[in-house]
């Protein structure tokens, strides 16, 4: 069977699954919707949350971008598995135990306001004022929801441009149908045991192949060891020939640390924004509403981060692997012996090669580099560039235009990181079967994200703005129709920036951690963590965190701003890594102001109590006692 | 719910009792995340270049490079699966030891 034929056979087969389990578990009521009846069992909550979270950044992009990182990747290794670290710790049992549905409602709770006590039926406006904390984390939770979401369905058109051999719009359209048949039917409860199903499909989907060419490489079955283990028959540890090649063609070594822009401060920075990120990131936070107790919500952290690790413990072996592949392979290939995969890969304009009329691939970090990708160059302009480029090389350099310095200035130097995971199984020419596997992987990690993410972009604006704003005399009924078509309309917008992504979607989304680290986790953690930290304060700290990265982000990305130094790294702050600073202001501005401002009013102080304490004054609930414990 | 003296001192027990959960939960949570600071921040990235002098025993991996892309991932399992443990059984007794008080109380 060829490998369109698995493709089609896996990706069926998977969606089938999915849509089963989507019939399966339709729901009723409001809190079946948003928090699954809080019936989840602890490890499949885990795997939920660990499908959840591992987007198609995670599964496509990430060991792609170790692969050309090298040792600076791991700061997406640490910065995100380190954030589950805070998040079970500092948030998720306290958040859980508050009890209420998403994020904002306890930032909206913690924060009141005295304006709305003793006013009978308060208009809209007076509404809206009474409570700023809840209406500024409602946009923060759908800005950073909706930079998400979007990056997901392009990664969605990815995967079946390829392997389908579709157009990436239609591959898009295909994926938007199928999360909204699930997610509207099920809400929570269908999403999360869709979620589980997906973690299985994926993880297995990455394992699989890596033990392949682990084996084939070093003939060490575990990745793991294998990254770290000898080259078959060569006798040279794997890292130390990758770094002598690496070294060889001009790049950097692999592992050695503090490469470039990557200095240390950096990569402490960016880690540290990328930690307390994750940690603040609503559909993360979530998903630890769904489970039974507080006891739950720990054991529920637990397994999560058990799960991520098993993807995010093989990533660096893949992209060691793929890294030493891609070297071997097309250094010094003639134009009659290219690798199969680099063929097909070249078709969606990921992986280019520019010859400079010697017919032999050079692939390097110096002006002899002949690899490049596409990026976000137009049809006609890659058809002009191509033509140039042809008539250069024909004419010996007579007319025409060499195309390699023009992609270098642009920053398209080396093959698209996206392609590193799909292409590995093809370069180790491993069989078809195990590349449809992969590919429907990758359909499983992108759909995963996008529905959780959908479900806290509609309860974000069916509840935290419509119940609890506007209309706070909503039947259940009606709430449940706002929530379905609110996720109805996300899934067309999602859909839309998928098929015409606006060129900022990829850039923003490096920095959704730093927006969250500076604005989300700072209140949430003071929130539970003093009682004496007011509305004010929150709030100011809240602006303070996000305008300052802000600031940053759009001057320096945007408009040409020099970066700044602190004193702290002579290269510039990296605007990925600003969020740990901004998170730093924004605790700095709430704890200067709160010995200027009021405490919060006993019923905060007290609810404060309330979600320090386990389980509550009632005598101790029984979960040791319920069958999933 | 009457104020009776035997009420209000159920009550402030209560609080003693909170008091004393939180704090020991705060020390066992400040001593886990001071343990991932140490793997995560301190051996993947403050120390990641002296470490570098070494390799992992017994395999390819320079120790830096080795916490940064494994170790401290391993740890970071390690550290939220001991947190939920101890905090678990800090919980059971809690309750345990609110039951008695409000057994001894007599209130309901």
């Amino acid at each position: 069977m060829s490998v369109q034929a698995w493709t089609f056979l896996f990706v069926g087969l998977t969606f089938t699954l999915y849509l089963g389990i989507a019939w399966w578990a339709r729901v009723a009521d409001t809190k079946g919707f948003y928090v699954a009846g809080r019936g989840v069992p602890a490890a499949a909550n885990g795997m939920a949350t660990a499908a959840d979270w591992m987007s198609a950044a995670s599964y496509i992009s990430m060991a792609g971008l170790i692969s050309t990182m090298g040792y600076a990747g791991g700061v997406y290794l640490m910065g995100w598995t380190g954030g589950f670290v805070l998040l079970a710790l500092l948030l998720a049992p306290y958040l859980r135990k508050f009890g209420h549905f998403t994020v904002p409602d306890f930032v909206g709770d913690r924060f009141s306001t005295r304006r709305l006590v003793g006013v009978q039926n308060p208009t809209l406006g007076q509404r809206i004022a009474g409570n700023p904390a809840r209406l500024t984390a409602v946009l923060c939770a759908l800005f950073v929801s909706f930079t998400y979401v979007a990056g997901q369905m392009r990664g969605v058109g990815v995967v079946f441009s390829r392997f389908l051999d579709v157009d990436i719009n239609v591959g898009v359209v295909i994926g938007m149908v199928i999360v909204f048949i699930y997610a509207t039917l099920g809400g929570m409860k269908g999403i999360t045991w869709t979620q589980v199903a997906q973690y299985w499909v994926l993880i297995t989907a990455f394992i699989v192949p890596t033990i392949a060419i682990s084996i084939k490489l070093t003939g060490d079955f575990l990745p793991q060891a294998g990254l770290g283990g000898e080259l078959s028959g060569q006798g040279i540890y794997l890292l130390e020939k990758l770094n002598q090649i690496q070294s060889e063609l001009g790049f950097g070594s692999y592992t050695e640390p503090f490469m470039g822009s990557w200095d240390k401060a950096n990569v402490f920075l960016v880690a540290l924004a990328l930690m307390a990120g994750t940690a603040g990131l609503p559909h993360v936070i979530v998903r630890f509403y769904t489970v039974k107790s507080p006891r739950a919500a720990r054991w529920s952290g637990f397994w999560a981060l058990l799960f991520i690790a098993f993807l995010y413990l093989t990533a660096p072996a893949i992209a060691g692997f793929a890294r030493y592949y891609m070297l071997v392979s097309l250094n010094g290939t003639q134009s009659t012996e290219l690798p199969q995969w680099f063929q097909s890969w070249e078709k969606t304009g990921l992986v280019m090669w520019f010859d400079d009329g010697d017919d032999h691939v050079v692939y390097s970090a110096g002006a002899d580099n002949e690899i490049f990708r596409r990026g976000n160059l137009g049809e006609s302009e890659l058809l002009t560039l191509v033509r140039d480029h042809q008539k250069w090389v024909d004419t010996g350099g007579a007319g025409g235009m060499d195309a390699r310095p023009f992609l270098r200035e642009h920053g398209l130097s080396g093959p698209d990181q996206d392609i590193i995971v799909l292409a590995t199984p093809e370069m180790a020419e491993l069989s078809g079967w195990i590349i449809a596997f992969v590919a429907a992987g990758g359909l499983a990690a992108a759909l995963s994200t996008a529905s959780g993410l959908l479900l806290v972009i509609s309860s974000s604006v069916a509840h935290d703005l419509y119940y609890r704003v506007v209309n706070p005399e909503a039947t259940e009924k009606k709430r449940l129709l706002v929530g379905r078509s609110i996720i109805g309309l996300a899934v067309v917008v999602a859909g839309i920036c998928g098929i015409y992504p606006p060129g900022f979607v990829s850039q923003v989304v490096a920095f959704a951690f730093g927006l969250a680290a500076a604005s989300f986790f700072p209140v949430i953690l003071l929130g539970i963590f003093s009682k004496r930290v007011g509305t004010v304060p929150a709030i100011c700290g809240m602006l303070a965190g996000l305008v300052f990265t802000l600031y940053y982000i759009i001057g320096t990305v945007f408009f040409g701003m020099d970066k700044w130094t602190l004193g702290l790294s002579e290269q510039g702050i990296s605007p990925q890594g600003i969020g740990a600073i901004g998170m730093v202001v924004n605790f700095a501005v709430t704890l200067i102001l709160t010995p200027l401002t009021r405490p919060p009013t006993q019923e905060v102080q007290d609810m404060v109590d309330s979600v320090r304490e386990p389980e509550g004054m009632s005598p101790a609930v029984l979960v040791d006692d319920a069958p999933e414990h | 719910m009457s104020d009776t003296p035997d009420h209000l001192s159920s009550r402030a027990r209560h609080q003693d009792l909170l008091r004393a959960y939180w704090h020991k939960n705060l020390l066992l949570m400040g001593g886990c995340l001071t343990a991932w600071a140490l793997a995560g921040l301190g051996c993947g990235v403050l120390w990641a270049d002296w470490l570098n002098r070494w390799n992992l025993p017994g395999t390819g991996y320079p120790l830096g490079f080795w916490f940064a892309h494994q170790g401290a991932i391993i740890s970071f399992v390690l550290i939220i699966f001991i947190y939920a443990l101890i905090m678990n059984r800090l919980d059971k007794r809690h309750h345990q030891q609110l039951a008695r008080i409000n057994g001894e109380g007599g209130a309901r």
